[in-house]
């Protein structure tokens, strides 16, 4: 199995949107002010929401939801609205049912994900 | 900083979530999710789903109410001006789809303290209305020292 790179730029308004979708308010996501007055560089993205993007990658390329077993991520600093993301992903191990799948995302040349890895099955039987 | 070993195995009690089909539909355009069957209620019938199929991370919708219990829990006494998500970990069973009725446990499974940081693990566990397993999630925070 392969799993082909995703990239992804969120736009100005997206961590507002992911806000009422998953019910995380921290304003650090929604609020440029605030996200400055804690030292910030501004609105930053929810990790989760990144994670999703590593899941949607996985669930393209192998066919569907059911599809993905299990994803962990190891959040890495901090990912930002208007900028690129690439999730690269590399099949560790394949079985012929079941993919081991490691994943990194990058933004602005760093990861802001990494030692992440997907238990992938095809078509998700 | 001091943290509260006490507080490792504690349990809450169960709480439910019924899934709506729009709120799949609203989590599923935030995430650029691309997939008919979480998004085209007749693909996903023709699929032989009962109804939209949620994308595998929709379980942080679900799982949310539960693990805020730990969260604002004074017994564990998280200060949230220093709380990082350091890691996540779902693993997914049964697919979730509108209309279940998914039932969400929560359960302290480890509190600990490195460098001068707290550490708290939080394991979430959802059954639906069949008594089939669709998620269990693992939480991983840091609450950073002064």
């Amino acid at each position: 199995m392969e799993i082909p790179q995703l990239t992804v730029t969120p736009d100005r308004y997206l961590t507002v949107r992911y806000a009422g979708a998953s019910g995380d308010f921290n304003p650090i996501h929604i609020d440029e002010e605030f996200a400055r007055s804690v030292g910030l560089p501004g609105k930053i993205l929810h990790g989760l929401w990144t994670m999703a993007q590593c899941a949607r990658a996985q669930t393209e390329a192998a066919g569907g939801p059911q599809s993905l077993k299990r994803l962990a991520v190891t959040f890495r600093g901090m990912g930002v609205p208007e900028a690129e993301l690439t999730v690269t992903s590399t099949v560790r191990e394949d079985d012929g049912t079941t993919a081991r799948v490691d994943i990194v995302v990058e933004q602005n040349g760093r990861a802001i994900i990494r030692n992440a890895d997907a238990d992938v099955v095809r078509g998700g039987s | 900083m001091s943290v509260n070993h006490e507080a490792i195995g504690k349990r809450y009690d169960p709480l439910v979530y019924a899934v709506g089909r729009e709120k799949i539909r609203e989590y599923a355009h935030a995430i650029g999710e691309r997939d008919e069957l979480c998004l085209d209620l007749d693909a996903a019938r023709a699929a032989g789903f009962a109804d939209l199929v949620a994308p595998p991370t929709f379980a942080v919708v679900y799982q949310a109410p539960s693990v805020a219990l730990p969260y604002f829990d004074p017994e564990l006494g998280i200060d949230f001006t220093r709380l990082v998500h350091g890691g996540q970990e779902f693993a997914w069973g049964a697919l979730v789809v509108a209309g279940d009725e998914i039932t969400t446990t929560v359960e302290v499974t480890d509190i600990g303290e490195r460098a001068g940081n707290g550490f708290y693990t939080f394991q979430t566990r959802s059954t639906n209305q069949d008594g089939a397993e669709v998620c269990v999630g693992t939480w991983m925070n840091i609450v950073r020292g002064q």
